[in-house]
């Protein structure tokens, strides 16, 4: 357990312990939690706080309001000193579901990634998620963390999953076309590549779970090996993912870059799945865009 | 107080305001007038109360001042010099290309520096993690923030006071610079942050008013504020913008403006005689 190995170890939330799940650690250590009520801008300058005093802090609450509504305090606060805070931001994306619009984050990404200094994560499954906790809990310095609401399909094996940060996963190789994706999608990106396959198309999968700092040269190969690059996320395709990749394609080595995402328009309220098919993102839809990008 | 150490911190009080005037004028940018107001409490805090080491300026015991109105930073620049934290030399580097001493505090840049500010409001919330922090592993630092009355108009101070208040933060004392002006006039034609007391004291805090720029009085409310417990305190000092040269005085024109060569010499003259008839 993290918290016995880091006596140091303080988690804040902001009155979403039980959904966030930050409340399984408040049982277990009430000494070292601490609920900062409904006010997250006041929550990301307390863990700045603490953390300038040498201790580790996670900070939990949903991505709107970790890093929608607390943008300029996580700007300010924390990344300008860079101190060593870790944001646990759940609820991210459009599978959030029936809350609707207001709660369904598609920014968040794009926020934390402009921030200098800032590492950006978003792990695939709960195996990779755990073992990206572990390792931001190592890593010294500013990071925020992306996780859904929606249980996910868990692909990583336990026991040989290793959590390199800023390193891709290349889960299938392929020749004709590179699908690129992170968080949720990445297990439609696996089924996408099984269907593709079986109607003769050869496509390369990559999971990106460091958004920032990106692995450039898993996408350059990809880019100078595939000739053709799809990227899948939950979140809007400006500022994200998508956008991560072509910025690395387009001074390296220019390809077409495909974005699948949310595509500038906000989400509504529905079942997560109905929403993740209306959106485009599944497995279906990464089908028919590859194969339209391969004239097929 | 000790009339000796009266003297010693108006002398030093008085060397923090011509560094101040020194330093905003070799800028040609900054903020004189909240720097000026806020001069004595500083001078308090870094030259008598404050358990610091300029030689280990990171030591862990320390006491924290977190500047949330980090605007008046050439006034916590003149007072980290005048404690012998960097050269007093270094001062006329304010806000220039490759200085430590950035338009707002910079911490890691600067020895001195707890946390880094300027965007108002954010400071204080930064205050109460270290003061919890220190709660948690029982230290005995104290915490000191300093905000600006038009500063309280931000959400995020509020936000601050409740948890001070719930997590019984009583090694943090926050101090309130009440000025009276802000950038657009004065706080109450602007956007009034009054009653500061009431509000506080509805919010949980135990309330001092003070003259920010009687020493007796500074003292006495850091001593009262050393012996309340489980609640944070807030000291309202009423204070005057621009403080010490006479030109600046209550004048909101000097929120965010150097002065020009003239000025300059008219202002040093002015604190540089008062600091002649101190010295006597």
């Amino acid at each position: 357990m993290l918290a016995e190995k880091r006596p140091d170890l303080v988690v804040l939330d902001a009155d979403l312990a039980a959904a966030t799940k930050t409340g399984t650690f408040k049982k277990a250590y009430p000494d070292r939690f601490f609920d900062c009520g409904i006010a997250e801008a006041n929550m990301m300058g307390v863990a700045a706080g603490i953390a300038s005093t040498g201790k580790l802090v996670f900070a939990s609450s949903f991505a709107m309001f970790a890093a929608g509504r607390a943008f300029e305090i996580v700007r300010n606060s924390i990344g300008y000193p860079h101190l060593n805070v870790k944001i646990g931001a759940s609820h991210a994306g459009i599978s959030v579901g029936e809350d609707g619009a207001s709660h369904q984050c598609n920014e968040d990404i794009a926020l934390m990634r402009a921030i200098p200094g800032m590492t950006v994560i978003n792990p695939a499954d709960d195996v990779e998620a755990k073992a990206a906790v572990l390792a931001m809990a190592d890593y010294v310095g500013p990071t925020y963390m992306r996780f859904g609401r929606l249980a996910v399909p868990v692909f990583n094996d336990p026991a040989t999953y290793k959590f390199e940060l800023g390193k891709g996963i290349q889960i299938k190789d392929g020749k004709d076309v590179t699908i690129i994706a992170t968080g949720l999608m990445v297990a439609e990106a696996i089924e996408a590549g099984k269907a593709l396959a079986e109607q003769g198309i050869d496509a390369r999968i990559i999971n990106i779970h460091t958004i920032k700092p990106i692995d450039r040269d898993i996408i350059i190969k990809a880019a100078k090996e595939t000739g053709k690059i799809i990227t899948v996320e939950e979140h809007s395709v400006i500022g994200g993912l998508g956008s991560a990749v072509a910025d690395v394609v387009t001074e390296e080595c220019p390809v077409p870059v495909i974005k699948i995402g949310v595509k500038d328009v906000y989400g509504h309220s529905g079942p997560a799945v109905d929403l993740l098919k209306e959106f485009g993102l599944c497995a279906e839809n990464i089908v028919a865009v590859t194969k339209a990008a391969l004239g097929k | 107080m000790d009339a000796l150490l009266k003297k010693q911190l108006e002398i030093a009080a008085t060397k923090v305001r011509m560094g101040v005037i020194e330093g905003v004028h070799a800028a040609k940018a900054g903020h004189p007038g909240g720097s000026l107001s806020v001069a004595d409490t500083l001078t308090y805090l870094y030259m008598h109360r404050m358990n610091v080491d300029p030689k280990n300026p990171d030591m862990p015991d320390r006491d924290r001042l977190v500047l949330s109105k980090g605007h008046t930073a050439p006034a916590l620049y003149a007072v980290l010099a005048e404690r012998g934290f960097f050269p007093a030399e270094e001062l006329k580097t304010l806000r220039k290309i490759g200085s430590r001493l950035q338009g707002h505090p910079s911490m890691g840049k600067l020895p001195g520096i707890d946390m880094s500010t300027g965007s108002l409001g954010q400071g204080v919330s930064t205050a109460c993690g270290m003061a919890l922090s220190g709660k948690i592993s029982n230290e005995t630092y104290k915490v000191y923030t300093v905000l600006g009355d038009g500063e309280i108009e931000e959400g995020q101070v509020w936000e601050a006071a409740m948890f001070a208040a719930q997590y019984k933060l009583d090694n943090l004392v926050a101090v309130v610079d009440n000025n009276g002006l802000q950038i657009d006039g004065r706080i109450e034609d602007v956007m009034s942050s009054y009653p500061i007391d009431e509000k506080f004291k509805a919010f949980g805090w135990h309330v001092i008013c003070i003259d920010g720029h009687d020493f007796d009085q500074i003292e006495k409310a850091f001593n009262e504020a050393e012996t309340v417990l489980n609640k944070p305190t807030v000291i309202i000092q009423k204070s005057v913008k621009g403080k010490g040269v006479s030109f600046m005085e209550n004048q909101v024109g000097w929120h965010g403006k150097a002065p020009n060569d003239e000025e300059y010499a008219v202002a040093m003259k002015e604190l540089g005689d008062h600091l002649a008839e101190l010295e006597k």
